[in-house]
């Protein structure tokens, strides 16, 4: 049971997300909803690899003993560098929203002007 | 003759890195010299479609093509080697000519109608990382990989849409497209990490070797098909296309269409081959769900596009109904692999239905993208898309009235233009499965003529108007980029069979063929 404490915390993080991003009207809390999905999935991969007592995988300076998968961490760190771009982009294009309502509410924004 | 080979073993490595280091180039060379730059865009697309056609060609003669980066040889000892392949089939590079007809368009199109923007130099980058996602997408044979070019698309798409940052409804069309393809990538990923941890293998070929159908597949089934399927605009998961489409420039809307299409080449590779093993079970429907939503897709774009008054969010909705067909032949198909009552060779009317979806594939990209640059060339002549204040612009603009029928034509099924060899495979055989199949379909494209008809009577027919008096036809370049579509356009329509037989025929071979797909990869 406590090994499967990871997996219900990345359902827990993936339906937090969710939920923010389809019921919060603040644009910046649904960039928030969207990392905290990320978190999930990361968090995934990583538990994916990991297993009891392992160290990190490291060759050159292992203690020896069982080292945890490494495979899946490389996975993480491309998804966590994709993540930043990601967010980077959505945070200047909130900028570039706010500049022109004045507000980050998006029931406050709309009005057909161009 | 040797030089050649060599460039010809490398070639699919090379698709992705000379559009990728043209990237990055690309603002170098910019500030030496704007036209310099344009044609160095236009160079680059240009060759990376030469190593296509060649890639094609090879291909076709000799079969699929394995790529590897890393070790050569799979083992070492008994530990499985960490390396990505690339996996190129028939489908995978018929995907990639599309990808490239119409980034190579859109550049050559790009010189006259961006020119008086600024921020060029970037546009211009960020129109070749768009093209390096699509062709990575399509050519690659690992899961992981698959999801960094879903992300370098997604990305270099948002920045593209709200290109116009100083108009704040493109910057929210392309917040819009941001978040959903986000959380759409990230499902992707999802979907990975659950088959990764059932049978460690991040290979294409090798997950659908030793795939199950257990529960967690199914899970990651759903995650993928909903993502990517979003992907590809597929209603009821349509909401952000329109947006995109409408407010990006007409020229990067063009290249949207590749996108969305990567994201249904995405849709038939899991179905076919990642679960093509367990497809055929006889308690999955996926065929009919297929079907199911081609036909809502219809519908619903049709329906909207009836009552649009933009020139380009009509013609998105119009985009958005054409993808309907490509569901509906390909479902089609999948219902009776599916049906463990018939084979394929008993209803040969499935392979056609395949061979219509994949082929209306190309067509409608050709189609929507010839309608886009025309609906472009109209705003940059007269700066203007409401069709309630267009009218008489025939008489000022000869050749892009030309184009528009050639455009309406296709996109509405009519003879001797491409659209019709397509529709008519898809209506023959879909008639096979249920013959309220076909009927929708004709009466969509029934309803795409008339509603093209409408937008060619506000638009170019009509006494000529005092505020566009003054109105000229558009630089070459435009002229040039729609010519070139237009060529293939008549060119499909008038020999079908020879692109069939060549191109088409072999993609869907290469689908249905899953294990062939494995038998090359892991025996080989």
């Amino acid at each position: 049971m406590i090994a499967n404490i990871p997996y219900l915390a990345v359902v827990g993080l993936i339906i937090i997300g969710l939920s923010a991003v389809i019921f919060k009207k603040n644009l910046i809390k649904i960039i928030i909803g969207i990392t905290i999905i990320q978190s999930g999935v990361n968090l995934f991969l990583i538990t994916l690899g990991y297993r009891e007592g392992s160290t990190a995988p490291i060759w050159t300076s292992s203690p020896g003993g069982v080292m945890a998968f490494p495979v899946p961490q490389a996975l993480t760190l491309t998804s966590i560098v994709i993540g930043v771009a990601v967010t980077a982009l959505m945070l200047s294009l909130v900028i570039h929203l706010y500049r022109h309502h004045g507000t980050l509410d998006v029931r406050k924004m709309g009005g057909d002007d161009q | 003759m040797n030089f050649l080979d060599q460039l010809l073993s490398h070639a699919p490595a090379l698709l992705v890195a000379i559009p990728l280091l043209g990237a990055f180039l690309t603002p170098l060379i910019g500030r030496v010299n704007d036209k310099l730059r344009n044609i160095f865009v236009i160079g680059i697309l240009g060759f990376t479609g030469i190593l296509v056609i060649l890639l094609a060609q090879q291909i076709f003669a000799s079969g699929p093509i394995t790529y590897v980066f890393g070790s050569l040889d799979p083992y070492v000892g008994k530990e499985t080697v960490i390396r990505i392949l690339f996996e190129i089939d028939a489908l995978s590079i018929f995907m990639a000519m599309i990808a490239i007809v119409l980034s190579f368009s859109a550049a050559l199109y790009s010189w006259a109608y961006m020119e008086k923007n600024t921020g060029l130099d970037k546009y211009y980058s960020l129109l070749l990382l768009l093209t390096v996602g699509m062709l990575g997408m399509v050519l690659t044979g690992d899961m992981f990989n698959f999801f960094v070019f879903l992300e370098i698309t997604s990305i270099a798409s948002c920045a593209l849409i709200a290109f116009y940052i100083n108009k704040v409804k493109s910057v929210e069309a392309g917040f819009k497209y941001i978040v959903v393809s986000t959380i759409g990538a990230l499902f992707v990923l999802m979907a990975i990490a659950l088959l990764y941890g059932q049978y460690d293998a991040l290979n294409i070929a090798k997950l659908a070797d030793s795939i199950t159908f257990s529960f967690v597949d199914k899970i990651a089934l759903v995650l993928l098909i909903a993502a990517l399927a979003m992907k590809g605009g597929i209603v009821p998961m349509h909401m952000w296309l329109p947006d995109a489409y409408s407010r990006a420039p007409a020229s990067v809307s063009l290249i949207l269409i590749g996108t969305t299409q990567a994201g249904l080449y995405g849709v038939f590779r899991v179905l076919f081959t990642l679960y093509g093993n367990v497809i055929t079970l006889p308690t999955i429907s996926m065929g009919w769900a297929l079907v199911i939503l081609g036909l809502l897709t219809m519908l619903v774009g049709v329906i909207m596009a009836l009552i649009q008054i933009d020139f380009k969010r009509l013609i998105a909705y119009g985009a958005i109904a054409e993808l309907g067909y490509m569901f509906l032949g390909v479902g089609t198909c999948l219902t009776i692999l599916a049906n463990p009552d018939i084979t394929l060779a008993q209803a040969p009317f499935a392979f056609e239905a395949l061979k219509g979806g994949l082929f209306h594939v190309f067509n409608d990209a050709l189609d929507v993208g010839l309608l886009f640059m025309v609906a472009g060339a109209v705003y940059y002549a007269t700066k203007e898309t409401s069709l309630n204040r267009l009218g008489g612009l025939a008489r000022n603009m000869k050749y892009t009235t030309i184009f528009f029928i050639i455009g309406l034509l296709a996109i509405s099924g009519i003879p001797p233009m491409n659209g019709f060899a397509s529709k008519l495979l898809i209506y023959e055989s879909t008639y096979q499965l249920n013959p309220i199949l076909s009927i929708i379909a004709i009466l969509s494209s029934i309803m795409l003529l008339a509603i093209f008809i409408k937008v060619f009577h506000a638009a170019f027919l009509g006494p000529k108007l005092p505020q566009f008096d003054t109105v000229k036809e558009v630089p070459r370049s435009m002229l040039l980029a729609m010519g070139f579509i237009a060529a293939f356009i008549i060119i499909f329509g008038l020999f079908p069979d020879l692109i069939v037989n060549t191109i088409v025929d072999p993609a869907a071979n290469a689908l249905i063929d899953n294990a062939g797909y494995m038998r090359w990869l892991i025996g080989g």
